[in-house]
């Protein structure tokens, strides 16, 4: 009925089939390899989009004073969108993000001005509950196995609503929360969260004449704000967390498929927890950060950041599905947005092109992804 | 053989799921250097059996002993603890990871002292080449996601990263059965090399000529209950083949087909 010897007579063609794929391999290795860099597309943009802003924006725009302009905000977008970017990676969304930076906010000048707490322990206390609720957010989702699209949808409006009801509440009827600066004071915990930071750097550079300065010799430029080492900081440790740690294996491997890493004993809840609790910190580094810079907080504070970071991670090369991506690639992607939405001002193009950029860059990065990955996983 | 103890031997074991019987009095035992064939058809209960081997179910009631020891697992990872390792059919691997970061999941050697402690990668790569290499497959790069890999080298990958962390019993849940044939006789060829180290391997499959081709002894399960074990010498494949169909209509069909089901 059957010859039981079939298999291992076939042996010998496979082998064969086998070196004539590898050799095909090894040609294609090299461009494979550069391919295989998950934020090479967010590289890519970032050279196209310098280079058109090189040749139509004011040259002002490429000076020390313009770069810093550009990175202000590409940092504090860059903070929540490396930290989207790594609970993507795992496998899941935040959408609270914008609203937890409100709220966060909030509760941050509620410390300072109503409780009047010293500056370290409110940042302290802020960041817990940030934990908290970031922690919450990831419970829900793991507990109920909803989508953590639903679960963070919900929490984006209660958040904001709680900001809302809370900066009212605390206020006595206002939207806005003033007298922050006053009360955080001054001294070296402040100096980790607002300012800038390198000041003897720039000095000693403007007195060598190697950056401009104004007739008296202070330079034009004072420093670096410290949002900027922030989020250059957090973005290589982001990196090498992701891809030197053992907890960055296990964000890929929940990311890539939960059930496979809970066999092969992968701690995926307690990954996805950790992630979603990592989200909420950078939401409240931003609201810290942001807050101490204008003195105040308000109701609108992180609007629509949560889009804009998952959109910077998407362009940095983050799969919607989950386990692919990089945080230097988020990294990339927030500084494109903030050359865009900065640049534009140095042109003579109506800024609000912003938004029509912002989608047609979405929209390209994700059919730009979706090829990288067919041809990493050697799909067809 | 039969002096030995077995490396996992159980007893009439039965798993009820509420109202459902899916295990009603298994019995099976595996030695050394043997490959124990799993047979049955779907719906015999061998996913359940291979769940509660693997510890993600607890059985109802009966024996479960590992090396003559009665145990109860409470999670897959006291199971691999154990030495019992599971490779499901498509669970086992990761597509859009290296392979290095596949073959190490989960278990990842670290070097340095915390916070600097990070994953000794130079290591992993060089591991997962050489133990590549042992099965025969020739991974230039070991950076190339697993996608890239044919379905049997992925088989072969999650059985060989099995066998490096020290597993004594493997279960295999039918590792062929989405595989073409070249493929299929790469995993048939690894598992023979993998008996011949010395473990024991529990094969499920429903296909009848995989299963003679490397099995020494053959399990049939049928209806949550054993039919019975037989050794290749006392058995035909195609009286394996009718007893795993559980009974005549098998071959009525296949005589009507002149024999070739």
């Amino acid at each position: 009925m059957v010859n039981t010897t079939q298999p291992t007579t076939d042996l010998s063609p496979p082998s064969t089939v086998k070196q004539i794929q590898d050799e095909r391999l090894r040609d294609v290795s090299l461009v494979t390899k550069i391919m295989r860099r998950p934020e090479l597309g967010a590289l890519a943009g970032l050279i196209l989009v310098a280079i058109f802003f090189a040749s139509t924006a004011d040259a002002s725009m490429f000076t020390l004073a313009g770069i810093m302009n550009i990175l202000s905000p590409a940092a504090q977008l860059g903070i929540l969108a490396i930290a989207a970017a790594l609970l993507m990676i795992g496998g899941e969304f935040d959408l609270s993000i914008g609203s937890m930076v409100a709220f966060t906010g909030l509760i941050f000048g509620a410390f300072l001005t109503l409780n009047s707490w010293p500056l370290l322990l409110a940042i302290v206390a802020t960041f817990a509950v940030a934990a908290l609720l970031g922690g919450l957010n990831g419970q829900i989702v793991i507990r109920s196995r909803l989508p953590s699209f639903i679960v963070t949808l919900a929490f984006l409006f209660i958040l904001r609503g709680l900001s809302l009801v809370g900066l009212k509440w605390a206020t006595g009827g206002s939207t806005q929360m003033r007298g922050i600066g006053d009360q955080a004071g001054e001294g070296l915990i402040r100096e980790l969260f607002s300012g800038v930071a390198f000041e003897g750097v720039f000095a000693w550079l403007a007195a060598n004449d190697l950056i401009g300065k104004f007739p008296n010799g202070t330079p034009t430029v004072t420093g670096v704000p410290v949002s900027i080492v922030w989020f250059v900081g957090f973005a290589l440790v982001a990196t090498w967390i992701l891809l030197r740690t053992r907890a960055g294996n296990w964000i890929f491997a929940a990311g890539g498929d939960p059930n496979a890493a809970r066999n092969s004993g992968v701690p995926v809840d307690r990954v996805k927890t950790a992630l979603f609790m990592l989200t909420a910190f950078a939401a409240a580094l931003v609201a810290v950060l942001t807050v101490l810079d204008a003195g105040s907080t308000d109701a609108r504070r992180g609007f629509q950041k949560e889009f804009e970071a998952i959109i910077a991670a998407v362009i940095g090369g983050c799969l919607l599905t989950g386990g692919y991506g990089s945080a230097i690639g988020a990294f990339f992607g927030a500084i494109i947005f903030g050359m865009v939405s900065i640049g534009l001002t140095y042109t003579r193009f109506d800024s609000d092109w912003f938004q029509v950029f912002l989608g047609a860059m979405l929209l390209l990065a994700v059919l730009f992804n979706n090829f990288i990955r067919r041809k990493v996983t050697g799909e067809r | 053989m039969e002096n030995q103890v077995p490396l996992i031997e159980i007893r009439n074991l039965v798993k009820h799921f509420g109202s459902v019987i899916a295990l009603s009095g298994v019995s099976l035992n595996v030695h050394r250097g043997e490959v124990m064939c799993l047979l049955g058809d779907n719906g015999a209960g061998k996913s359940t059996l291979i769940k509660t081997l693997a510890g993600v179910h607890k059985p109802t009631s009966g024996d479960f002993l590992v090396e003559g020891k009665p145990v109860s697992f409470a999670s897959p990872r006291d199971a691999l603890d154990a030495g019992i390792a599971t490779v499901y059919q498509d669970l086992a691997m990761i597509p859009l990871m290296s392979v290095t970061r596949n073959f190490f999941m989960g278990r990842e050697p670290v070097k340095g002292v915390w916070p600097f402690r990070r994953v000794d990668f130079d290591h992993c790569d060089e591991v997962t080449r050489e133990e590549m290499h042992k099965i025969g497959i020739d991974v230039r790069d070991p950076h190339q996601a697993v996608g890239t890999l044919s379905g049997g080298e992925r088989q072969c990958v999650a059985i060989a990263r099995a066998v490096y962390f020290g597993a004594k019993v493997l279960i295999l849940d039918e590792p062929t059965s989405a595989l073409g044939v070249a493929q299929t006789s790469m995993v048939l060829k690894y598992i023979h090399q993998v008996r011949q180290r010395g473990l024991g391997v529990i094969f499920i499959t429903h296909n009848v000529r995989h299963a003679y081709a490397v099995g020494d002894r053959f399990t049939v399960l049928n209806r949550g209950k054993t039919l019975g074990t037989y050794a290749k010498s006392e058995i035909a494949i195609d009286e394996l083949q009718n007893l795993m169909a559980g009974g005549k209509e098998l071959q009525a069909v296949s005589a009507e087909l002149g024999g070739m089901v």
